[in-house]
C-alpha cells in the first residue's frame, strides 16, 4: 500500500535544520548524516526556503516533521493543510514524515502549541481515523511522536506507551520516541522514565528525538520541566538515550534546538555526543 | 462543552478558570501547570509577530509592541498553521488603535514589512532577463504585454514610508522628509529589495496588468507629465520583476 522503496533515515545523528547553518552544513556536516525540517516552514510558494531545501535534499536524507496538523483535534483535519503536506512530500520525497500526539487547532484557530489529550477510547478512535486519512492521502507511512506533558487528564484510561502501541497496531504507523519528552513528562507527572521506555514498543520506533528543557516549579514547589528546545540536552536525558538504544538497537537520533539557536560548533558538538551514544550500540 | 473547547477558551483568556479534569501527577488540580500552555501560545505567537514586524517594533518600542501584539493574537489568532503568513491583518489592527493614532505612518510601515515578507515567500515565476527586450524595435516594445513576477509588490503611501523604514534601521541615511512615497519591492535573487518609485511609476505598473506597454506608459504620463517609462522599466527588469504572459 505504501511506497517501500523510498529512502530511510540512516541510524546516525541528525539535526533540526536552521537556515543560519546552511553554509556550515554544505562545507562539513560531520557527524550529521541527515536533517529534519518543520513542514510548515516550507509551505511558501518559492524563494530561498525552497531553494535551500532542494539543495540540501540532494546531499542529505530529509525528515519532514509536521507541527501543525492537529492530529488529536476534535474536529476534522484541515483539508487544505493536508493537501499542502502532500504537495511538499510529493515534491521532496522525504525519507520520513512525522507528526505529534497532540492538537493545535480548534474552531479554525491555530494555537501554535502541542496541546495535550486525554487517553480514552474515544480519543484513540479519532486519532486512528486521522492517521488513516494522513497515510492514505500522503501514500506513505508516518511516525507519531510522544508529547511532553505538564498535566494529566482525570478521565484518561490508557497509559501513554500502551496508547501509542495501540495506535501503531491499528493504523500501521511507526512511532517517534522523544526521550527528552519522556524525561520531562516523567518528572512532571511523577513516574520513572526508564519504566516508560521499557513499556514503549521500541520495535515500532523509526526515529528518536533529543532536546533541551527548562526548569520551573509548580504550585506545590515540585519541579516542572518545560520542553523548550533552547539549550543542550540534559545529562539524565543522555543516560535515558543510552538505556533506550541498548534495548532498541541503533536508530536515527535527532538533536532539536529551535529557540536561542546556537552556532554550528555548539550544535554539532551535540550531534557528536549522539554519534558516540550510537557507536556504543553499533560496536 | 468539549474539553478542547474549554481548554482553548482559557488559553487566550487568562480571566477564564483552569479547565476541570486537569491534574498533576498526584491527582491534585493542575493549577499553574495549565499556564505553561497559556504561556507557550502567547509567547510563540508574539514571537511570530516580532519576527514579521521588526521595524514596526522598533518604532513603537518593545514594550508597546509586546502589548499590542498580545491584543492582536488574542483577537486574531492564526487561521493557518503557516506562521510565515501570520499577521496579514496586523497593519489594519494597528491603524484601528486610538492609542497609536498619533503615529499616522505606523500602519503603512507594517504594510511595507508585510509586503517584503510576502515577496520573500512568493513563487519564483519565470522573470525575463534584463536584456530580453533589447532586440525589440520601438513598435514591438510598445505593443508588448508584460505581467508582474509573483514576488513583485507595489505599496502606495501618503507617508514617506520607505524613508521611515530605512531611517528606523539606519539613522545615518538621514531624517525622512514629509511627502507621499510609492514603493516597489522586487526580488532579484532571494532577498526582496524595496525601492522608491518615481511619480507615475505605480500607475504605470498597475496599468501593465491590463494593457500593452505603450498604453501603460501613456496612462502614467497622463497622471505625471514628467514620467520616464524607461527608468521604471529599468527598475523592473533589474529586479527580475517582469514576466511574459503565459498565453
Amino acid at each position: 500500500m505504501f511506497d517501500t522503496t523510498m529512502r530511510r533515515l540512516p541510524n546516525g545523528p541528525g539535526v533540526g535544520y536552521k537556515p543560519q547553518h546552511y553554509s556550515a552544513l554544505i562545507a562539513d556536516p560531520a557527524p550529521v548524516t541527515w536533517l529534519e525540517i518543520h513542514a510548515e516552514n516550507y509551505m511558501g510558494d518559492g524563494g530561498r526556503p525552497l531553494a535551500q531545501l532542494r539543495a540540501l535534499s540532494e546531499r542529505f536524507p530529509i525528515s519532514v516533521h509536521g507541527v501543525g496538523l492537529s492530529i488529536g483535534g476534535e474536529g476534522p483535519l484541515d483539508p487544505d493543510h493536508l493537501a499542502r503536506l502532500k504537495t511538499l512530500c510529493d515534491w521532496l520525497n522525504p525519507a520520513s514524515f512525522s507528526e505529534h500526539l497532540a492538537w493545535s487547532t480548534h474552531d479554525s484557530a491555530f494555537l501554535n502549541d502541542l496541546l495535550p489529550l486525554p487517553y480514552t477510547d474515544a480519543t484513540l478512535s479519532r486519532i486512528c481515523a486521522h492517521i488513516d486519512q494522513v497515510q492514505e492521502t500522503l501514500g506513505r507511512e508516518m511516525l507519531l511522536e510522544n508529547p511532553s506533558s505538564y498535566l494529566a487528564f482525570s478521565e484518561s484510561t490508557w497509559a501513554e506507551p500502551d496508547f501509542l502501541r495501540e495506535i501503531a497496531r491499528r493504523t500501521g504507523c511507526g512511532l517517534l520516541l522523544d526521550v527528552n519528552n519522556v524525561f520531562v513528562s516523567a518528572t512532571n507527572l511523577g513516574f520513572r522514565p526508564q519504566d516508560y521506555t521499557a513499556a514503549f514498543p521500541l520495535d515500532q520506533v523509526g526515529e528518536i528525538h533529543l532536546g533541551g528543557h527548562d526548569e520551573d516549579l509548580d504550585d506545590h514547589g515540585a519541579p516542572l520541566l518545560i520542553d523548550s528546545h533552547g539549550r543542550e540536552v540534559a545529562d539524565p536525558v543522555w543516560s535515558l538515550l543510552d538505556i533506550t538504544l541498548m534495548a532498541s538497537g541503533p536508530r536515527p537520533v535527532l538533536i532539536e534546538w529551535d529557540t536561542d539557536v546556537p552556532d554550528w560548533p555548539t550544535l554539532s558538538a551535540e550531534a557528536v555526543r549522539a554519534h558516540r551514544a550510537l557507536q556504543k550500540v553499533l560496536a | 462543552m468539549s474539553i478542547q473547547t474549554t481548554f482553548h477558551a482559557g488559553l487566550l483568556d487568562a480571566a477564564q478558570p483552569v479547565p476541570e479534569g486537569l491534574t498533576d501527577g498526584e491527582g491534585r488540580p493542575a493549577g499553574r501547570r495549565y499556564s505553561v500552555y497559556r504561556n507557550n501560545v502567547a509567547v510563540s505567537l508574539r514571537e511570530a509577530l516580532t519576527t514579521g514586524f521588526p521595524v514596526t517594533r522598533k518604532l513603537i518600542g518593545e514594550q508597546n509592541f509586546d502589548h499590542v501584539a498580545g491584543l492582536y493574537l488574542r483577537a486574531h489568532p492564526p487561521s493557518d498553521p503557516r506562521l510565515m503568513l501570520y499577521g496579514a491583518g496586523f497593519p489594519n489592527f494597528l491603524a484601528s488603535l486610538s492609542a497609536l493614532s498619533h503615529i499616522g505612518y505606523l500602519a503603512d510601515v507594517a504594510r511595507l514589512e508585510l509586503a517584503i515578507r510576502h515577496s520573500y515567500h512568493a513563487a519564483d515565476g519565470n522573470p525575463i532577463d534584463g536584456n530580453a527586450l533589447a532586440h525589440l524595435g520601438p513598435d514591438q516594445l510598445m505593443a508588448l504585454r508584460l505581467s508582474l513576477a509573483p514576488s513583485a509588490r507595489v505599496l502606495r503611501s501618503p507617508w514617506p514610508v520607505l524613508s521611515i523604514w530605512q531611517f528606523t534601521q539606519d539613522a545615518s541615511v538621514g531624517k525622512p522628509k514629509a511627502g507621499s512615497q510609492d514603493v516597489l519591492i522586487t526580488r532579484p535573487a532571494f532577498d526582496p529589495q524595496p525601492q522608491l518609485l518615481p511619480t507615475g511609476g505605480a500607475t504605470f505598473i498597475s496599468a501593465l496588468a491590463t494593457m500593452p506597454l505603450g498604453e501603460a506608459a501613456e496612462a502614467a504620463l497622463r497622471s505625471a507629465p514628467d514620467f520616464d517609462p524607461s527608468a521604471t522599466l529599468g527598475l523592473l527588469l533589474a529586479g527580475r520583476a517582469l514576466e511574459m504572459p503565459s498565453c
